[in-house]
Parts: structure tokens; sequence; C-alpha cells
């Protein structure tokens, strides 16, 4: 390659060495006119780069999102003008919302139509910029390098995101001279503002102080790669830790001092006690609306200390009193030095109360249930049961994610991934072999609805022409559970358009040359989920589940978190 | 807490073609308008600044401008009241020339407001007013009667008592990238 430097190369040439330059082994995507140099140097280079052909384009955003979120990595992506790139604007948004690392690259038409309304020409800057970390469009091949240097860069540091790159089809085929260099800073950028001790100090004394501390962490931890520097923080301290959907498996579930998920469907005490707890430590989490309920009503009686990296975060939603700006990977090591063990055991012990009524309310008929329906808890803990909760487990949006987070089990971190800030359906599929790519090793469970799996089915065909072991679970209650769920309690039971009649997922997973199986009979579940867990290729399994059940507990939207219902 | 108060958001930002869509995006958004805008360049080579004003609480202008100062290409950003600011519009009034011949009175409302002349053509004579916008305002109520054939205003340009430190911000940059 040395050598070739001198050599003037294409424009598209140049953009798969600075995917090599950048590490990049795998993107997903597909193609069209508007990108076809791109892909016709991916053939040339494609000893060192795989590129997995999506059966959309949304599915080459998904996966390389679930790539991303079990890799530690940035995701990339790739496609064509207009339709391809529209194509990608969910999956962006998604990355946006939940802060996943990812590069998009688009083909667009040649420089001189730009603005001609040319043939699969659409503004994809302009559509793109309120979903972007940020995007720009590149016109001219000498521009190659830097750009997806700075791309690189920007989607990887500080509060990652997506960025998006359109590469005219001129820029493609231009020859200029190649050099790269990494981007090491923008100077209009600061990724990680810098730590202010003054406010760990002063955040740690009111800890110290605190009777009845509560932590809530979220994906900051995770993104972060702070996980050990967040368990010595939590076990030093002894202080309650509860988790927000994208904080999930940064703390394994069993950690005596993980006390659950906070949130709309969350635990029982984790939401009340969010109402009684004097300080509470958010880390690297942004008090959702699904996670706080009324603001109004949210923790006003809890003085509260917030670390986090992204300063338009601080007292957002919920005003902090105390914020620590900067990498939680830095903060938490000073403020785990100046913390004191406390036992705080009156104060565990209401989250323990508070915990047997959710048991006896709600967690027994989840996940052992009597009436002969099957339920989505009891899929769930047979899943557990077979992998030994070391699965990475990748959900759909929907009544099944919901259960699927409230019972999955965890022991390594990186192993939750689900679309939680936008909520999109169709999510899972993909995301699965993005999951299953970024983490070869591991096994990978999607748990999906009947709903969502149907929005992204076509990815079976990347599943089969791959040979991606993924195992996928469809919950199929017919419905679209979590609407109806809503309509059942807040419409009257008015099943407006929330009724399924679906296919025969067995018969399709079998076309695409995938073993498959159904389930509806309680004594055949374990033996299913064995052989399916069993199995070292791809494996589809239809569960089918109560019609009719809801996923409690819920706070109603505009409810206050104390005012969580357990039915 | 609900109050609403008229303030100046000035951006420092490097000149990228995307910006204006990304920060207007941010508003949108919200669905705040803009009362007035105004981009130029700034006292640094290569750096933009613009100017927005909006009527908001204090709480919200604080959360646009930490949104707008997150975007990549933004330096830095900052919201100020009217009184910690030194703030004027422009705007120009074009009359027909013969009612400035015909209504004497004009020649005194020129005057008296402190306007000047730009161009005068045997057709129509142009004025330009800078000032308030009650300024600027009560001069076109004024001639209005007369027959304005085109009037603009612009957008308010301003300057802060406080010192911006943008020099500082992009001196420190560099001074990182070197260590």
């Amino acid at each position: 390659m040395e050598n070739q430097k001198m050599n003037p190369i294409s424009g598209a040439e140049a953009v798969i060495r600075c995917l090599l330059e950048e590490g990049v082994e795998l993107i997903y995507g597909y193609p069209g006119g508007a990108i076809m140099p791109i892909y016709d140097e991916l053939y040339k280079y494609s000893d060192n780069l795989t590129h997995i052909l999506t059966r959309h384009e949304q599915g080459a955003t998904h996966s390389a999102q679930g790539y991303a979120r079990t890799s530690g990595k940035v995701g990339v992506a790739m496609a064509t003008s207009g339709p391809g790139a529209t194509n990608l604007v969910t999956g962006i948004a998604d990355a946006q919302i939940d802060s996943t690392p990812m590069v998009c690259i688009t083909g667009q038409v040649a420089s001189h139509l730009l603005g001609s309304d040319a043939f699969q020409e659409t503004d994809i800057i302009g559509i793109s910029t309120p979903v972007t970390k940020w995007n720009y469009q590149i016109t001219k091949a000498s521009e190659i390098p830097e750009i997806m240097a700075k791309a690189f860069y920007i989607a990887r540091s500080g509060r990652p995101g997506p960025v998006l790159i359109d590469i005219t089809k001129d820029a493609q085929f231009e020859l200029f001279d190649f050099s790269y260099e990494k981007c090491k800073g923008v100077r209009s950028y600061v990724p990680e503002p810098s730590l202010d001790t003054k406010q760990v100090t002063a955040a740690a004394e009111l800890i110290n102080k605190a009777k009845r501390p509560m932590i809530i962490w979220g994906q900051g931890v995770i993104l972060g790669k702070a996980e050990e520097e967040f368990k010595a923080f939590v076990e030093t301290s002894g202080i309650p830790a509860v988790w927000t959907i994208l904080g999930l498996s940064a703390l394994p579930t069993k950690h005596p001092l993980n006390f659950g998920m906070v949130g709309m469907h969350g635990n029982y005490g984790p939401n009340v006690l969010t109402n009684a707890c004097d300080v509470l430590i958010a880390i690297g989490m942004r008090f959702d609306d699904r996670v706080t309920g009324n603001l109004e009503t949210y923790a006003k009686q809890a003085t509260v200390v917030h670390l986090e990296i992204d300063p338009a975060e601080i007292s957002k939603n919920v005003k902090a009193h105390f914020p620590v700006l900067g990498s939680c990977k830095e903060s938490l090591p000073q403020l785990t030095r100046l913390v004191k063990h406390q036992e705080y055991a009156d104060w565990k012990q209401l989250f323990a109360d508070h915990m047997a009524i959710e048991i006896k309310e709600v967690i027994n008929g989840d996940t052992q249930p009597t009436k002969e329906g099957l339920t989505m808890g009891e899929v769930i803990v047979g899943i557990n049961k077979f992998t030994k909760g070391d699965a990475v487990i990748v959900t759909d949006v929907g009544q099944h994610q919901m259960i699927a987070c409230r019972y999955a089990e965890f022991v390594r971190s990186k192993s939750n991934v689900t679309s939680g800030g936008l909520g999109t359906m169709g999510f899972a599929l993909p995301a699965a072999i993005g999951a299953k790519m970024g983490a070869p090793d591991r096994e990978v469970v999607a748990i999906i609805g009947d709903g969502g799996y149907q929005m992204t089915i076509q990815e079976l065909g990347t599943i089969f022409q791959n040979k991606t072991a993924v195992k996928i679970v469809v919950l199929n209650n017919d419905y679209l559970g979590m609407v109806r769920q809503w309509q059942q309690l807040f419409f009257d039971k008015r099943y407006a358009s929330t009724e399924m009649t679906n296919p025969d997922f067995v018969t399709i997973a079998k076309g695409y040359h995938i073993d498959a199986q159904r389930v509806s009979k309680r004594e055949d579940l374990d033996q299913a989920i064995e052989t399916m867990i069993a199995s070292d290729k791809p494996y589809f399994l239809e569960v089918c589940v109560e019609k009719e059940a809801n996923v409690f507990p819920m706070i109603p939207t505009g409810a206050s978190v104390s005012d969580i219902r357990l039915k | 807490m609900s109050e609403l108060t008229k303030y100046t958001i000035s951006i420092y930002t490097e000149n990228n073609v995307g910006l204006l869509n990304r920060i207007s995006a941010i508003f949108l958004k919200r669905h705040i308008d803009f009362l007035s805008f105004s981009t130029s360049q700034s006292e640094i080579p290569d750096v933009f600044r613009f100017i927005i004003v909006v009527s908001m609480t204090e709480s919200g202008v604080r959360k646009i401008v930490q949104q707008i100062e997150k975007q990549i290409d933004v330096i830095k950003a900052f919201y100020h009241t009217d009184e910690e600011t030194i703030f004027q519009e422009s705007a120009l009034y074009k009359v027909k020339s013969s009612s400035l011949f015909e209504e004497r009175q004009i020649q005194n409302m020129i005057k008296d407001s402190h306007a000047n002349i730009v161009t005068v053509s045997p057709e129509y004579f142009v004025i330009e007013k800078t000032g308030f916008r009650d300024e600027t305002e009560e001069l076109r109520v004024a001639l209005a009667p007369y027959g304005l054939l085109q009037f603009v205003r612009s957008g308010r340009i301003s300057i802060t008592k406080e010192k911006m430190g943008i020099s500082e911000i992009l001196n420190s940059f560099k001074q990182q990238n070197k260590d």
C-alpha cells in the first residue's frame, strides 16, 4: 500500500481506504446507481472489508446499530441516493436518540445535477440534519480523507451518535493523491467537558450525609466503558442502584445492590422510592419522560447529583443540584475515593418490601403462571434457564420488550440491545444480525412481537445468506399488544386496528431454510428453547402466547412515578 | 417561571453550509419562532456570528442555547437580555420623489428622525434609518400616508456589554492540539 500513496486513486477507493484506516471490518448496506463506484471498490477490497447485503436499507442501519452496541465500535451503513438514503432515516433517528456511534455513507447524484431534481436525487443532508450528530456533503474527492476521519471521530467521541456523509458520484470517480490522518479534534467541539473536582467533592459530601440515597444509571456507563468504575462506586458506597432500559446489563442482574428498573413498566420499588429518596444520583442517564412520568411530581424531595457527559442534559428535564460534567469513567473513580460505605439497611428493606408486593401481585403470575395461556414472562424465564443469563438479548418494541427487560437475566455488559428512545418497531431482527456479528462468540437471542417482526421480516434473507446464527423468538399474541393494552385501559377496549391476522411464520422461516418450530403448550416450551439454544445455526421459534395479557406494573402517561399501578 | 422575555441569542460558528438548517431545526422542533435573525462575519476571521431574537422563558432559552452549543460546528452560544446588549436594526424606505417636493413635512421627518437619504432619482428616493425597533417603526408609520413604495427592516444586530472570549476558546483548542 505504501507505494500507492503517490499514485492518484479515485474518491471511491479513498472511501474504502478511510474505512480500513479506521479499523472497520464490517459494513452493512445496499447498492444502487449513485454509490456504484464505491461498491466497485468494495469488490476489489473484499478480502479486507466485509459487506453485508441487507434486504432493505433500514435493516442496514439497525444492523450497524446492533453491531455497535455489542462490539463498542462504530457501526457503518451504506446506501445509494434518493430512496436508499431516505430508508436510512429511521435507523439514524434511532441511533441519535439512543446515542449509538454510527457512520452512514450515501451516494449522491453528480454535483452538477444537485438541485435539478435529478433521478434519485434527494436532499439527504436537509432530511437527516435534525437526527444526526453531524452530517456533510462531499463534492470533491480531495475532501474525503479529512471528512471521513472527522466523521468517525465525531461518531465515537463524547456522547456518541450517528454521522451521515453524502458523496456525489463525480467525487467518487475523481482521482486525487490520497493520504490519511486520523482526526484528533475539532475546534468547535468539546467531546468531554473537563471534570470539576470541586463538584465531585461537593457531591461526595452530600452523598455521605444521605440517609436514603438512590443511584439511577443509564447507558452512559456502558458507552463510557465504565462498568468496572461503576461497580466499584456502587459497592464502595453501598447505595441501592436501579437502571433505565438502556443501562440494563451494565451491572449483573443478581448483583446484591441491583434493585431493578425505573420507568413506565419498571419495578415497583424503584419507581415508588424515587419519590422517597433524599439524594438521587443519576449516572449517564437523561431523565426521559418514560423514566420520570409527571415531572411536576418527580423526586421533588430529592437533591439531584447528575454525572453526565452532555452539558445539554443538565437540568433539561430534572433540575441537577450538583451537576458533575465529564465522562463517568473519570468522575466515578474520584467519587468512589470520597464516599463512605454505609449499609442503608432500613432503606434497602423498603426496596425488599416493595419487591415482595410486586412478586405477589405481578411477577408470580408473569413467570410461574397457573392459567392455561402461555405468558411472555415464562418464555423469558425459560431463555434465562438455557442461556444461563449470558446471552445478548435483542428486543423490538412493545409488550415483549418490557417483559424481556423486566425478566431477562444478565451477567455481562453490552448484552441488552433494544430501541429505547425512538421505540422503533422492526428494530430487533436486523439489530440481532449486527449484534451477533459484533459479538460472534456470544449467544444472541432476538425477542420480537408479531407486529414488529413483520416490519423487517425480509432480513431473514440476510440471516440465511450469511448463516448468521441468531436465535429468533417471536412472541405471537396476534395483536399489536402494547397498543391493544392502552386501548383496553384508556380507550374502553376499542381495539382499533390492533388485531393481526398473521401468516404461518414457521413456513416463512423454513422458506429461508431456517430451522423453525412453533410452541403453544406450556409442556413443550422448555424443550423448544433448549433445542433452539443448542443449535449452532440460525433458529426461529414462534411462541403463541396469551392474546390479551397486559404488562404491569405501569405508570399511566402523565401520572407520578409513585402512582405506579400493579394491575 | 413561565414569564416570556425577549432574549438575544448570539452564536459563534464555523462557516458550514448546513449549519443554518441545523440551527433553525432546533427552534422548529420546539415550535419557537424567530422574532429576528441575522448572520455575519464576526470579529475573528473565518468565524461567523448568528444573532437570533426570541421571546421565551429563561429556562426555555437556556435549554435551547445548550442544544445549539451542542452542535459540532458551533463554537459557543450565549443568551442575553436587552439590558445586557447594545443593539440596533436598520430600515430602508422607498418613497416617490414627487411627494418629497409636494409634501414639505417629509423633509422635516427625515431631519427630526436623524434618517439619511441614501439615493435620489427622478422617480423615487431611498431613506435609511438605524435605531431601535420603535424608532424605525415610528418613521414607517409617519411615511406611510405619503405612499411607501417599499419598506424593509433588517434583523437585530447586537453586541454584548460583557466580554465573549471566543479567541480564548479557539486558542485553548490550538494549545490542546499542540500538547
